[in-house]
């Protein structure tokens, strides 16, 4: 890993860790980190107060756990394949050199 | 960028269901052939849905104090078009939808316009815009940005447009500040991962990045070491 990969990596970690020093002491119950999706829906509901949701989702994780572990599973998922991916051609690209 | 199941009154969600069926049904087209006439592309074509998977289950926090994911569709757009990333980003989407009750059936039209093809789109723009004139990732991280950016200002439109109250642009604004602002930051971290991403792209197949003729020799001096053969 070059210094510029390094460099790049701690900007994500920065970006991430700012708001959480920005805001610490905060939470979700007096309205700190709620998702955005969630605060549109507010958003919708102040604008058009008689507005039904016409639809509900076929299915919901019953509970924060399931939905964590839901989350979770998708993103191992995409890491496989990336992790696969690197590895596979890291390896046969060094095998290729040393031949 | 979620819109939420069932909050998009039905004459929207069949409006954009048309619209993104349309680019769906061609990026499915364009898949074919690419899987017909250059398989070797196919496990980067895994790795930019496999991004978009990662990303978008990453909700991180932002400085106006909220959560929200940015959306991996850059890689796709720059490497295979906004086309081919409609069909990822419709694949994402209906995991979400089914698994999670995040965004919806109802709403996977919309949906899908923004994230597979709005936000794409506009990275695909200004790649090409930028394509030879900077190092490729500086140019691919520009074009995230823009991309995961787009997508949510597309997101604020959307609503915008189903709920003018009371009127377009203060709806819009609306929806902006909840959605384009929280996303400035994470557009940007978005950017600096699909850039960490691309250099190692970069370094293990420069071969199919330049078949597929997103960078040229300048930028691989030493590609004759580069593997070849099936995968």
């Amino acid at each position: 890993m070059e210094t510029k990969h390094i460099l790049m990596l701690l900007g994500v970690v920065i970006l991430t860790v700012v708001p959480l020093i920005m805001y610490a002491g905060h939470g979700e119950d007096d309205g700190y980190f709620g998702g955005a999706d969630d605060a549109a829906e507010e958003a919708i509901t102040q604008l058009d107060p008689n507005y039904e949701p016409w639809f509900k989702p076929i299915w919901e994780p019953p509970s924060g756990e399931i939905e964590s572990l839901l989350f979770a599973l998708q993103a191992a998922i995409g890491a496989i394949i990336i992790g696969y991916f690197i590895g596979y051609n890291k390896a046969k690209r060094e095998l290729v050199s040393q031949q | 960028m979620h819109i939420m199941e069932g909050f998009l009154p039905p004459m929207w969600c069949v409006f954009w269901y048309v619209l993104s069926g349309i680019v769906v049904v061609y990026g499915i087209v364009q898949l074919n052939k690419i899987m017909k006439e250059n398989p070797e592309y196919k496990p980067l074509i895994a790795l930019a849905g496999a991004f978009m998977f990662v990303l978008s289950s990453l909700k991180m926090p932002s400085v106006t104090g909220s959560c929200s994911h940015p959306c991996g569709n850059g890689l796709g757009a720059v490497l295979f078009g906004p086309a081919v990333t409609a069909v990822l980003g419709a694949i994402v989407l209906l995991f979400q939808a089914l698994l999670l009750a995040h965004g919806g059936i109802t709403t996977l039209g919309a949906n899908d316009f923004s994230m597979g093809i709005m936000g794409p789109f506009a990275g695909w723009l200004v790649w090409k815009a930028l394509k030879g004139k900077i190092n490729s990732t500086w140019a691919i991280m520009l074009a995230a940005i823009f991309a995961d950016w787009v997508t949510y200002v597309t997101t604020s439109i959307q609503l915008a447009l189903a709920y003018p109250i009371p009127d377009f642009s203060s709806a819009f604004a609306k929806f902006a500040t909840i959605f384009a602002a929280t996303q400035i930051p994470l557009a940007i971290a978005e950017g600096l991962l699909t850039a960490f991403l691309w250099d190692y792209i970069k370094m293990l197949r420069p071969d199919i990045l330049l078949k597929l003729g997103v960078i040229d020799e300048s930028e691989v001096p030493n590609v004759s070491v580069s593997p070849s053969g099936g995968e």
